[in-house]
């Protein structure tokens, strides 16, 4: 295998990267070099972490590429990182939309592009750093970092409402993380502990489990998020830049499904067990309810961030339905809708880079002078819809098996969610890009460049692949996930 | 007796109080640039009286009868102290002579308030220690009022005495009843007294009562609080510095001795007035914060409730907590020198900033120094991964050891709030479109320059060696 530390230079690169941008005076002429050295850190991270995936062990469930050394001398707090089959993906997902965010704001992003690029590289380090920790505090320092970039992103290149916005993103999603630290150090107060795979033994009474959960469960809940923590995230998506929402959706909501599979159903079992009907419940309120929501809605973006609430109700279903379906189904559907909603996000800059505008109304029968833009969307509305053959269909389809297995209640609600998530990507599809063109200001927009097929051939392809090799992605995490499944089982029996 | 002399002369609060006196000389004879100068010099002789602290042997004389203790927790504390004036004279200097305010009086005055810290810090009986006490407060009382002309200045000197008197009248009434209950001023006496018993009498509890509301005034915990913000907003900014950064180093070092020393015994009557201390400060720190358009009175509020937190690891009265108070109080005293050597330099229109909303548009005139203030800003709300996460997170490390979660969960939420004001100021500086630049000037002396390239570096990179600090810290006994 691989002697160098791996994982690490795949954390640190971005941030190496960044420390040289910040040596780089920005003007007019020298934006340019900022912004490909910011390219091509993120697409050497993206090629390092492809050797992650080649190399990777299929027939070991626990962590590979382990790297640990002593950090703090008085307890127990290490630099433990590696790799499992549940992270790799999402490293995956990090490393690979990076650079796609980085090629979408490459001319409209027009002031401060140092410190703009700067917060992209810090966040790569942290996102990727986040789902590499084995030890928890060192994932809850990655957790709670993300929250600075993030919040410089949406506050300073976002849209009219950007300060609100920001501000409600990060207060929010610090409410529900400070308590995950108390958490944590109850945890470690019981174990003398912060590892990760040790903690996963199950060393908590069942009262303390229950308070743990719910410490857990309100970080959690808001990051990915669930009805009705997820207000922030409809003001967030809206006012953040093109390349913010597509990391904010592509990777930031899926640090909420990683850490209920990591902490609530890894370490938390019995607990768990107590506040499935719970979690059962709230999904499908959010499935149901915020796809009526994004039917009503007038904004596009707005529209795919209740999908994007949406589909992580089917996320958290299939999490908590704690079967070898559901998990895989889960952990699918948040690799698509990593890829199908960043793309969408990157589809809705195309046109409001052109027009300035995201009100639905405005557009109509784009499909007469952007066919090439028409293909690839609804690529990516046939995938965030579920259709046979797109990613999406992989995900629904083995949380709706495995749901069967658990109530055909929550069958009928998920399906339900899934007939409406049709419904309102086909209306949105129908008004956008269908018709002849009504609005005169639409007569001369010009088709999708070079640059932005670079950016949107990569996703459609892989939301194409996902669709027809699902066992690519499925058997890395397999073992991974059996193994959670494992211990969940043996610590209810008993 | 000459060796004798030496041995004395070599004690630190003798040398430090020796080398005041020569200072004020010093400046009395000097005709030109007095105040540099003598500053220059109180520099010097703070950090030879760090290096004395440091090789202090365990000498009789300096307990004086047990007047004074001497134990690593005292001595961290000292050095704190010593650091925080040093920095603070150092990133003063220039202030002072731009707004023409050049006594050489100020050095000796922070001299003489630093020289009454380190005796508070030490001080093991009641009576020393209510006149360290004094001498730190006098001498700041002095400083608070130094700019004469000024109507505020005066203002804040004389409600800091005024305020400043009736809290020592108070802790002074609680110390005779202590005394009348006990017989005994000193604190190791009045522990073996109170061995005995198992309950304190009524005399003893209002003789408690009264010293913690006394205690509670020095370190400005609310409700005792309302001195700091007007003192702070009269106060010339650099004494203002003085303040944030000194004596609260102290008057903390002072009421963890004096609960965990004489009164170690009866945890629950001083631990439950402390409780609501640390509540209150956290909460009405930061919800008061909020509204503040000056950034001296927001800065107040902040240091009420950075005190919450300190005080939420007295609560818990373990060795973590101990710990914890010692590394909370360190980073505390890193991230406001920071920030005082920031504004001391920013000069809008030729006036030092005051408003937060003239920081608008710094970080396109100037994206370092607003870069700097946003990292400090995001410390002292305890975002990771800078120094004042692992303050907080060893606070309430402290307090889960004692089963305190509803009072962590509080803590927690606190700084939730308290995380809204300080993104504010982040938020003014980057996304507020400033219509006109240039108004804002960042002058800063060398030395200066590297106190504050100091302080930022052990902001951000305490996380990658805390070792050094924390073993200190383990190590230290009360």
């Amino acid at each position: 295998m691989i002697d160098w530390p791996l994982v690490s230079v795949i954390i640190f690169l971005p941030l190496i990267g960044a420390l040289i941008i910040l040596f780089i005076k920005e003007d007019e002429l020298t934006s340019i070099n900022i912004k490909w050295s910011a390219l091509l850190t993120t697409l050497g991270t993206f090629i390092l972490s492809l050797i992650l995936w080649l190399q990777f062990d299929y027939s070991n469930p626990s962590y590979q590429y382990e790297e640990k050394f002593r950090w703090f001398d008085d307890f127990n707090f290490f630099y433990h990182v590696g790799v499992d089959g549940i992270s790799l993906f999402m490293i995956l997902l990090s490393t690979f939309l990076t650079p796609l965010c980085i090629l979408a704001s490459w001319n409209n992003i027009k002031k401060r592009v140092k410190e703009y690029m700067l917060s992209f590289l810090f966040l790569e380090t942290v996102m990727i750093g986040m789902f590499a920790s084995i030890d928890i505090l060192l994932f809850y320092i990655f957790f709670e970092a993300v929250l600075i970039p993030m919040y410089l992103i949406i506050g300073i290149w976002g849209g009219n409402r950007r300060i609100y916005a920001s501000f409600k993103f990060f207060l929010y999603t610090l409410l529900g993380s400070v308590l995950m630290l108390i958490a944590i150090i109850v945890m470690y107060r019981n174990t003398s502990s912060m590892s990760i795979e040790f903690l996963q033994g199950n060393y908590f009474s069942y009262n303390t489990q229950l308070f743990l959960w719910l410490a857990f469960f309100a970080s959690f809940a808001v990051k990915i998020p669930m009805w009705p923590f997820h207000t922030w995230l409809p003001d967030a998506h809206v006012e953040a830049p093109t390349a913010g929402s597509v990391i904010l959706a592509g990777v930031l909501l899926k640090m909420g499904g990683y850490g209920f599979i990591r902490f609530s159903l890894g370490m938390l079992p019995e607990a768990t067990e107590f506040f499935i009907p719970l979690i059962m419940t709230l999904s499908i309120v959010a499935i149901v309810y915020t796809s009526l929501v994004a039917l009503a809605q007038t904004d596009i973006k707005k529209l795919i961030a209740y999908s994007s609430v949406a589909h992580m109700g089917i996320v958290t279903i299939g999490i908590f339905l704690v079967n070898q379906q559901g998990l895989e189904g889960a952990m699918m559907q948040m690799i698509s809708h990593g890829l199908v909603s960043a793309a969408l996000f990157l589809c809705v800059g195309v046109i409001y880079d052109r027009m300035h505008t995201r009100e639905i109304e405005f557009y109509g029968g784009l499909v007469q002078r952007m066919p090439l833009y028409a293909t690839v969307f609804m690529i990516f509305m046939l995938g965030s819809v579920g259709l046979p053959g797109t990613s999406g269909f992989i995900g629904e389809f083995l949380v709706i098996v495995g749901a069967f297995k658990f109530s055909s209640y929550v069958v009928i609600g998920a399906a339900f969610g899934i007939i409406l998530s049709a419904v309102y990507m086909l209306y949105l599809y129908k008004r956008i890009i269908f018709g002849t063109i009504t609005n005169n200001k639409l007569a001369d927009i010009l088709d999708i460049n070079t640059r932005e097929k670079i950016i949107l051939i990569p996703l459609a392809i892989s939301v194409i692949l996902l669709g027809i090799f699902p066992n690519l992605f499925l058997d890395p995490m397999r073992l991974s996930l059996e193994l959670i499944i494992t211990n969940y089982e043996i610590a209810n029996a008993k | 007796m000459l060796n004798n002399i030496y041995n004395i002369l070599f004690i630190p609060e003798i040398f430090l109080a020796c080398s005041s006196f020569v200072c004020l000389l010093f400046g009395l004879f000097l005709k030109k640039n007095a105040f540099r100068q003598t500053s220059n010099l109180a520099v010097f002789v703070l950090l030879l009286t760090i290096l004395l602290v440091y090789y202090d042997s365990e000498s009789n004389f300096a307990n004086y009868k047990s007047l004074f203790s001497h134990s690593t927790f005292i001595n961290f504390f000292k050095i704190l102290a010593l650091l925080g004036s040093i920095a603070s004279i150092i990133i003063s200097k220039d202030y002072f002579l731009g707004i023409k305010l050049k006594n050489f009086e100020i050095p000796v005055l922070f001299l003489f308030s630093t020289l009454g810290m380190m005796l508070m810090i030490a001080s093991n009986n009641l009576m020393s220690m209510y006149l360290a006490i004094e001498l730190q407060s006098l001498s700041l009382y002095v400083a608070a009022a130094i700019k004469r002309d000024s109507i505020s200045s005066a203002e804040s000197g004389v409600k800091y005495f005024i305020l400043g008197a009736l809290s020592s009248g108070i802790l002074l009434y609680g110390f005779s009843l202590i005394y009348g209950f006990t017989g005994s001023m000193n604190f190791d006496d009045i522990s073996f007294y109170l061995s005995k018993y198992d309950n304190l009498n009524l005399g003893l509890i209002f003789g408690l009562v009264f010293v913690m509301v006394g205690l509670a005034f020095k370190v400005s915990a609310v409700p005792f609080h309302m001195w700091t913000p007007d003192v702070y907003e009269g106060a010339p900014n650099s004494i203002t510095g003085f303040f944030a950064i000194v004596p609260k180093i102290a008057a903390v070092a002072l009421i963890y001795r004096f609960c965990l020393v004489p009164f170690e015994n009866f945890y629950l009557e001083w631990s439950q007035i402390i409780l609501f201390l640390s509540i209150a400060s956290m909460f009405l720190g930061a919800v008061a914060a909020i509204a503040q358009s000056n950034i001296k009175r927001l800065l107040a509020y902040s240091s009420i409730g950075h005190i919450g937190y300190i005080l939420i690891a007295l609560v818990a009265a373990n060795d973590d907590g101990i710990k914890a108070a010692s590394i909370y109080m360190f980073s505390y005293m890193i991230m406001n020198v920071a920030i005082f050597a920031i504004l001391l330099s920013l000069k809008v229109k030729n006036e030092y900033l005051i408003n937060i909303s003239d920081l608008k548009g710094l970080s396109k005139s100037n994206p370092i120094v607003s870069l700097s203030i946003s990292i400090i800003m995001l410390s002292m709300a305890g975002i990771p991964p800078f120094i004042g996460f692992f303050g907080k997170f060893y606070v309430f490390i402290a307090a889960i050891e004692r089963e305190l979660y509803v009072l962590s969960v509080l803590g927690v939420l606190a700084s939730v709030i308290s995380a809204f004001y300080y993104l504010r100021i982040i938020k003014i500086m980057y996304f507020d479109e400033s219509k006109s630049e240039g108004i804002i000037n960042f002058q800063i002396s060398f030395q200066s320059k590297i106190i504050l390239s100091l302080s930022l570096f052990v902001i951000i990179c305490f996380i990658f060696y805390p070792s050094l600090l924390i073993n200190i810290s383990a190590s230290l006994t009360i």
